[in-house]
């Protein structure tokens, strides 16, 4: 990344101030805890699943911007989606993080959260980007708690 | 100031070449020496003569290079012995930095030491290699962890240390400069109101030693511990000081060559003090290391450090304090060259990105200290920390790194 501007933008920086669906969710259908032991970044992930859809999602916890605009951003974006879709989502935002999705030239449904992308030249920061999808997957999968270590 | 002459930074950074290649395509401006020192040449090319020229095992066999390397093994021993003060080289036990030298007398003093309902007791500002290693100890023996509270400023509260002295109390546990408030605690008051209710005291000199003159005789330390790679030299090489009779009534820990006078099925006798404490092969070259790294400090002059130091400190507290939003973590009267801070509403980890992509290393995060961070109430902070080549246009540097951040979270 030339500069962190680039990934640093309006947008996130937005979202890190004001995030979406943020607070607590009872009662609840799924749940996990997500935890970068390194840094300290620490979110809880709600979701009450209805018809095997996304009907309600919320987070709550503290972090960077980046963690906190990744899970404000994915509660946007997965809230209505069907499971299947939103595990879709997870693959393929972690793939992007990890290099392995060229969101400029490959087909995907990631729509804004490509802003993520500058994240994997950053090695440092990709825990913080991929924490919440990470706790959403073990929400899904019945895991009450994740560790990016 | 003794000392007639000034540090020149600009001649001192020729031994960093780290300093002197450009990082992100800029100058390195290096405040992380709290983590980490960075290492002068002539450490590493005494290391790397050492390791050429001149290695073999030491303490084994009659070869001239095995007697020659277990020489310069025991020189480096005895520059540490004089850099601390201590009274005999067999004060001086080499571990693989300050955290193996705590668990060492955790494992060996402490389980002699403490058992059932026996109390064991810490400053609010230790390290967690000076918590979780006698967290351990106390849930084996059910012991009981106390806590030596600190004020605002990140000094401790020592009006009720006498209350928090009991009969139960086994050893007392203190940071000598804390690694996240920069505070310099009163070890030497704390060692003697300890003593004089017959409890000895365990000093955590990781972040001491690289800007103070220690004595541990003048300080009457029972232990003094410290890292290799926070004062200038190597990693992987730390120290443990004892005073010789706890040393010497201490059980081994760590069992194998070089512990052992002899060996047979039935019985094994031990080495004396130090060796006693060393099994196995050392860490030779990064001991020698170490040793070459204390000649470099004293030939810069400690006390020269710490004038250098302590204007950078002031400086750069104060062109802090001037940035809106700004807040420091970690306002003692007495304080060693390091900063935390926070900024409203932006994390830490952001800061230290943007900090690190103008070239500019700080540490970001709860710095393995996290009842600190909880202390204060912050999940993390920043924290700059100036050695002696560091100069205040470094920290003009970081004043205008912070300005750029706060610029992006506009």
């Amino acid at each position: 990344m030339s500069d962190p501007r680039e990934l640093y933008q309006q947008v996130i920086i937005e979202h890190n101030k004001k995030p979406r669906n943020f607070g607590d969710l009872e009662p609840c259908t799924h749940q996990a805890h997500g935890l970068n032991p390194l840094c300290g970044d620490d979110i809880v992930l709600k979701l009450v699943m209805e018809d095997g859809a996304v009907k309600d999602i919320r987070f709550q916890g503290h972090g960077c911007a980046i963690s906190k605009a990744s899970s404000s951003l994915m509660t946007v974006n997965v809230k209505g989606k069907t499971q299947a879709e939103a595990e879709v989502l997870v693959d393929q935002f972690r793939a992007m993080i990890r290099g392995a999705l060229d969101v400029e030239k490959e087909p995907h449904q990631l729509g804004r959260l490509t802003l993520f992308a500058g994240v994997k030249d950053l090695p440092s920061r990709v825990k913080c980007a991929v924490l919440p999808w990470a706790t959403l997957h073990s929400a899904l999968h019945g895991e009450d708690t994740t560790s990016t270590e | 100031m003794t000392t007639a002459t000034l540090l020149d930074p600009a001649r001192i950074r020729q031994d960093f070449p780290a300093l002197t290649t450009p990082f992100h395509g800029k100058p390195l401006i290096y405040l992380d020496s709290a983590v980490s020192s960075l290492t002068p040449l002539p450490v590493v090319e005494r290391m790397g003569r050492y390791q050429s020229f001149e290695h073999t095992n030491v303490h084994r066999g009659v070869s001239t290079l095995s007697q020659e390397a277990t020489d310069r093994f025991e020189e480096a021993r005895e520059k540490v012995r004089a850099f601390i003060n201590a009274p005999s080289v067999k004060n001086i036990v080499w571990t693989r930095g300050t955290t193996e030298s705590i668990n060492l007398v955790a494992q060996t003093f402490g389980r002699q030491a403490i058992h059932e309902g026996d109390e064991i007791l810490l400053s609010a500002m230790e390290h967690h290699a000076d918590i979780v290693p006698w967290q351990l100890l106390a849930q084996e023996r059910g012991a009981v962890i106390k806590v030596i509270p600190m004020n605002d400023d990140g000094e401790l509260v020592l009006d009720g240390l006498e209350g928090l002295i009991t009969d139960r109390t086994r050893i007392v546990g203190v940071t000598h400069v804390s690694n996240v408030l920069g505070t310099i605690n009163p070890v030497k008051e704390i060692i003697a109101r300890a003593h004089a209710k017959g409890v000895p005291v365990l000093v955590d000199g990781a972040q001491a030693v690289p800007h103070l003159k220690v004595d541990v005789v003048d300080l009457d330390a029972d232990f003094y511990v410290f890292s290799g790679h926070k004062l200038s030299g190597p990693t992987g090489i730390g120290v443990l000081y004892g005073r010789k009779e706890l040393l010497e009534a201490m059980p081994p820990w760590h069992g194998g060559g070089s512990m052992i006078l002899s060996v047979t099925w039935e019985k094994t006798t031990f080495a004396p003090v130090p060796a006693r404490f060393e099994a196995g092969t050392p860490p030779i070259a990064q001991a020698i290391g170490l040793g070459a790294a204390i000649d470099y400090v004293t030939a810069l002059g400690l006390d020269r450090i710490a004038a250098h130091e302590h204007a950078l400190l002031e400086y750069a507290t104060e062109r802090l304090s001037a940035i809106p939003g700004l807040r420091i973590i970690g306002t003692a009267r007495e304080k060693a060259s390091v900063i935390s801070f926070v900024l409203d509403g932006i994390h830490p980890h952001d800061i230290g990105s943007i900090l690190d992509h103008e070239g500019i290393v700080v540490r970001a995060g709860h710095h393995c200290a996290q009842p600190v961070m909880t202390r204060f109430q912050v999940p993390a902070t920043t924290r700059a920390s100036f050695a002696f080549f560091n100069t205040r246009e470094d920290v003009d540097a970081l004043v205008s790194g912070i300005l750029k951040v706060q610029e992006i979270f506009q």
